[in-house]
């Protein structure tokens, strides 16, 4: 049995910033994409990231897996740093901490054979397998992805999206990471082979014991693969919590407002639902407003969110939120 | 209400290097004033293509057969230059990535008003004044200083107001919007199908909404056309769709959509992979993935009927369309 309680991954009070260019001779701007991020990954559960597009939540991705540097804080890999570790100690770490990327042909090298793409983290995470046990372990993955086995010699251009994604995965999968960071991993498939890739995820979830961090804009597709849902807005966690609270009871103004824009497949409660669309759109992270950084788009903001920065709150649960008036409104149901 | 467009007997095709491939066949459906009809689909159904014909847009390989009459005029096989008094006037399309579609050397106002002043006769100014206004219409804050604006200068939702407000300068009759929000994060996607909404309560537009995400067709379609491996498979009220499907494709499709409100422990996808339009399958297309197919699926294509006087559907299996009964 899976010990759930223990915290495979933690992240400290991380911070990542990059230099924007404003031309040959001036200062370069500060782009802050990632603030003071702190929360924990349990083994064994699927944390979901969501956020509108530049909220840095696949720069959090990349993060965690040392593919970006932080400039500040730490990255605790069952209880080690990682991010200071020296690069052939990373390496081999890199076989329990993996990846799945959005556009699943452009993530593949066209001129290798699918065998070929499978089994290349073998040979630099896990050398001491030889050629044979590789094949074998290439023909085995291909087998829980669900690809035929007679198509190890063919090249990724002769496969369909999903298919393809099924290919990155088990890539993903060869070294039998423990984590799994999938960022955006279906948001550019049909709907009918979006719902396949979900599905095989969560088996391959059950079947190796694995954790997953899920990173998508879409918050049904979060809703549906994630145990607890953590929520960014321009680089800062607004929201933390199990996916059934934060969907019925979400506490930060801007949780809500996410939920009840999201497009429900259902006529009837389409028609009656009224959505609250936020006022305007996601300020610049180069130079973000004072105090709450949602307060320009908050229906409930007051004179002191400009004044003070919320602090990420711990509440019964451990629910946590980033709002200062948390307590006072009443947000009642998202969708 | 008045039919605003009618399409009748629509086929598409394109001439490969030495073969051909039907990418739209036998395609008829009716657009009402004011109403909002959706195409759904997933990639390779036909359903931009359908209206790329439509629109006189198609690649150079491709063939347009048929009619769509916008009023008394078919638009379908009409010379470029006669389709110019048309378009961007009457009927008017947008596409999923503005900044594709925006001259990224002109300043916003600029190709906003060359709308204008080629449908309309405006005059520089005249026109220019009207654009502020359709642009403030659309919801951009200070419309003023974004018509001076160069595209790349806007974010993307801006970019699709502004869009929007080339399409709608000349009040068409007809828009189609080809995935208008796919790229859209949600809460500005959300604003958008709100604008789609008002226009075509304000302008009488009559709306065609290409898109493959059931929740926004739920939101806003009156009616919807489900297409699969090039024709229309099922088609009628967007509610009697929803709830109470008639083909197994559109029912697959409901059922392979997450919902944001029910967390399912797993969802039923349709098995295997949409066909290609080149090696399509023998009798019905939707056969090899379909949990309810019989021996005449494999032999004989469904032709699109009328049931029950609400809807068509091409299919032949006639009972409940329950997962376990086939299980």
């Amino acid at each position: 049995m899976l010990d759930r309680t223990e915290d495979l991954l933690k992240i400290e009070n991380l911070s990542k910033n990059f230099s924007i260019s404003a031309g040959l001779f001036a200062k370069p701007f500060q782009l802050r994409a990632l603030q003071d991020i702190s929360f924990t990954v349990k083994r064994g559960e699927t944390l979901g990231i969501v956020g509108e597009s530049g909220c840095g939540k696949s720069t959090l991705g990349r993060c965690i897996l040392q593919l970006l540097a932080p400039d500040e804080g730490r990255v605790l890999w069952l209880g080690q740093d990682i991010t200071k570790l020296p690069a052939e100690e990373m390496r081999k770490k890199r076989r329990d901490l993996q990846i799945i990327f959005q556009d699943p042909l452009a993530s593949l090298n066209p001129r290798m054979t699918v065998g070929e793409i499978i089994a290349d983290p073998l040979k630099t995470l896990m050398p001491e397998i030889d050629a044979k046990g590789r094949r074998e372990r290439v023909l085995r993955t291909m087998e829980a992805v669900g690809l035929l086995p007679e198509m190890i010699n063919r090249y990724p251009h002769e496969f369909s999206g999903g298919q393809a994604q099924r290919i990155g995965i088990a890539r993903a999968l060869i070294s039998e990471p423990k984590l799994i960071v999938c960022d955006e991993p279906v948001s550019a498939l049909d709907v009918s082979i979006q719902a396949q890739i979900l599905n095989l995820l969560s088996d391959l979830k059950d079947e190796f014991g694995l954790t997953l961090i899920f990173i998508s804009h879409n918050l049904s597709v979060v809703r549906h693969v994630s145990d607890r849902i953590l929520v960014l807005y321009l680089g800062r966690i607004v929201e933390l919590a199990d996916g059934d609270d934060l969907y019925e009871d979400p506490k930060h103004p801007y949780t809500r407002a996410l939920l009840t824009a999201v497009p429900i497949p259902d006529p009837k409660r389409a028609r009656q639902r009224t959505i609250e669309g936020l006022v305007g759109e996601i300020p610049s992270p180069i130079n973000q407003p004072s105090g709450c950084t949602f307060r320009t788009r908050c229906r409930f903001a007051e004179e002191r969110c400009a004044q003070v920065r919320p602090p990420l709150e711990t509440l019964a649960n451990g629910r946590r939120v980033a709002c200062i008036r948390w307590q006072e409104l009443d947000l009642n149901g998202g969708a | 209400m008045a039919n605003v467009l009618v399409v009748d007997n629509l086929d598409v095709t394109f001439a490969l290097h030495q073969s051909e491939v039907k990418a739209v066949s036998d395609l008829d459906f009716t657009l009402a004033e004011g109403e909002t009809l959706a195409v759904v689909g997933e990639s390779g159904s036909g359903k931009s293509q359908a209206f790329l014909s439509i629109m006189g847009l198609l690649a150079r390989n491709g063939k347009a057969s048929g009619r769509a009459m916008l009023g008394d005029v078919n638009l379908i096989g009409m010379a470029p230059d006669k389709l110019d008094n048309y378009r961007g006037k009457d009927i008017a399309m947008i596409f999923q990535d503005p900044m594709t579609s925006l001259n990224p050397t002109l300043r916003v106002k600029t190709q906003l008003a060359e709308v204008l002043v080629r449908h309309q006769g405006f005059t520089a100014e005249k026109a220019h004044r009207a654009v502020i206004e359709m642009l403030e219409r659309v919801g951009i804050p200070e419309p003023v200083k974004r018509a001076n604006a160069y595209p790349h200068e806007l974010s993307g939702g801006m970019r699709q107001r502004v869009m929007i407000a080339m399409a709608l300068l000349c009040k068409p009759r007809v828009l189609i919007a080809d995935e208008p929000t796919t790229a859209l994060d949600v809460t500005v996607q959300a604003q958008m199908l709100d604008l789609f909404k008002n226009l075509t309560n304000d302008f009488g537009t009559a709306l065609v909404l290409i898109t493959h995400d059931l929740g926004v067709v739920a939101g806003v379609a009156d009616r919807m056309m489900v297409m699969y491996g090039g024709r229309c498979i099922e088609k009628g009220p967007t509610d009697t769709l929803f709830y109470d499907p008639r083909h197994p494709y559109t029912l697959g499709l409901l059922h392979s959509t997450p919902h944001v409100a029910k967390r399912a422990k797993r969802l039923d996808p349709i098995q295997g992979l949409p066909p290609s339009l080149e090696h399509l399958p023998r009798g019905c297309a939707f056969h090899p993935r379909c949990a309810f197919r019989f021996e005449r699926c494999f032999e004989e294509r469904p032709p699109l009927l009328p049931v029950e006087d609400v809807r068509e559907k091409a299919c032949w299996y006639q009972g409940e369309l329950k997962y376990e009964a086939v299980a």
